[in-house]
């Protein structure tokens, strides 16, 4: 077995993944329970991106192990997701101005 | 190459250093690792790309959207309980998520049976979310949700949920596919001499589905 393959093995204690396991369980199960309980407004967008987040985080960082590669690798591949942003940003702009004019041409057609 | 021997740096010293150093700016990541890595990146894209029409569509349409905790709620023993399918796939999906960690722990601790055995656990998961994929679209149908119009509201629900479902279970029936192709070539004993890294790269994969649910799941179902 050469060099590089060993260094790229990664393992970890299994207890690690089992306590990411429970704890996704407990993510999911509290953004059902967001859903079940009926909350609106400002806590239910929180709570749902609150959930989503981490586990999204969780299941990068430990499952597919982001944690413990190195810096280069893990800019390379998590920078690019980022200029999303601009793009969520741009279609969340145009639509809210899209759905004025329509409005605006409904009320004026009614 | 004087500096070979030393340790790499660490940190934004090692971001810095890797990338200067001309060439192997992945130190530690093989080459199969890394394109799965670019490849989910690329599907990171087209996923997005998905969503961000939703998000579009959903912002500009005059129609209420259909309230989803109502049209996929499930009634049960005359008991009428939202998203219940929804939250069962979602478990079975982190259960999956599950044995495959295990498997790939089994797979660099040199014991393939276990690691191979723990790949068709996961594919079976994988089959029993697709499966009740059916029976959630046969349903939907049933209830006279079609691309181009539904009875609950605005039109595009329908076409955005085809597609972005749709699309995520494709991706689980390629990864069960997948699972099982690379689980009976350990079995035959292909990887004994290169190494196991392949459950590694498998499971990246296998992952990343799990991860576009979380998504899907917040976005569509819940939002």
């Amino acid at each position: 077995m050469d060099n590089s393959e060993q260094d790229s093995h990664q393992q970890h204690p299994i207890s690690t993944y089992f306590k990411v396991w429970g704890l996704l369980f407990v993510l999911s199960a509290l953004s059902y329970w967001v859903d079940y309980a009926q909350l609106q407004g400002f806590w239910r967008w929180t709570l749902i991106l609150l959930f989503m987040f981490l586990k999204a985080g969780f299941i990068v960082a430990i499952f597919m192990h982001m944690v413990w590669e190195r810096m280069a690798f893990a800019l390379a591949i998590l920078g690019p997701p980022v200029i999303l942003l601009v793009f969520i940003a741009l279609m969340a702009s145009e639509g809210s101005y899209i759905e004025l004019v329509r409005t605006l041409f409904f009320v004026n057609q009614g | 190459m004087s500096n070979i021997s030393e340790a790499p740096s660490e940190g934004m010293e090692g971001f810095v250093d890797d990338w200067a150093s001309d060439k192997d700016a992945f130190k530690g990541v093989s080459w199969g690792k890394a394109m799965m890595w670019i490849f989910l990146l690329s599907d990171t894209f087209i996923f997005s790309c998905f969503l961000i029409g939703y998000l579009a569509v959903r912002t500009t349409t005059v129609i209420p959207w259909p309230n989803a905790s109502e049209v996929f709620a499930l009634t049960i023993a005359g008991e009428h309980v939202p998203l219940l399918l929804i939250a069962i796939m979602t478990f079975v999906l982190i259960t999956s998520s599950g044995t495959m960690a295990m498997a790939v722990n089994c797979g660099y601790a040199r014991k393939p049976k276990a690691a191979a055995t723990l790949m068709i656990i996961t594919a079976l998961f994988g089959v029993t979310f697709v499966g009740m994929q059916v029976f959630e679209w046969s349903k939907l149908i049933e209830d006279g949700v079609r691309p181009w119009g539904n009875p609950f509201g605005a039109p595009q629900f329908g076409s955005i949920f085809f597609m972005v479902t749709g699309f995520h279970g494709f991706h689980v029936s390629i990864g069960v596919i997948y699972l099982i192709v690379v689980a009976l070539k350990i079995l035959r004993g292909d990887y004994e001499e290169r190494g196991y890294e392949i459950v590694e790269i498998t499971g990246l994969y296998w992952h990343f589905v799990d991860l576009v649910w979380v998504f899907i799941f917040a976005f569509f179902y819940l939002w």
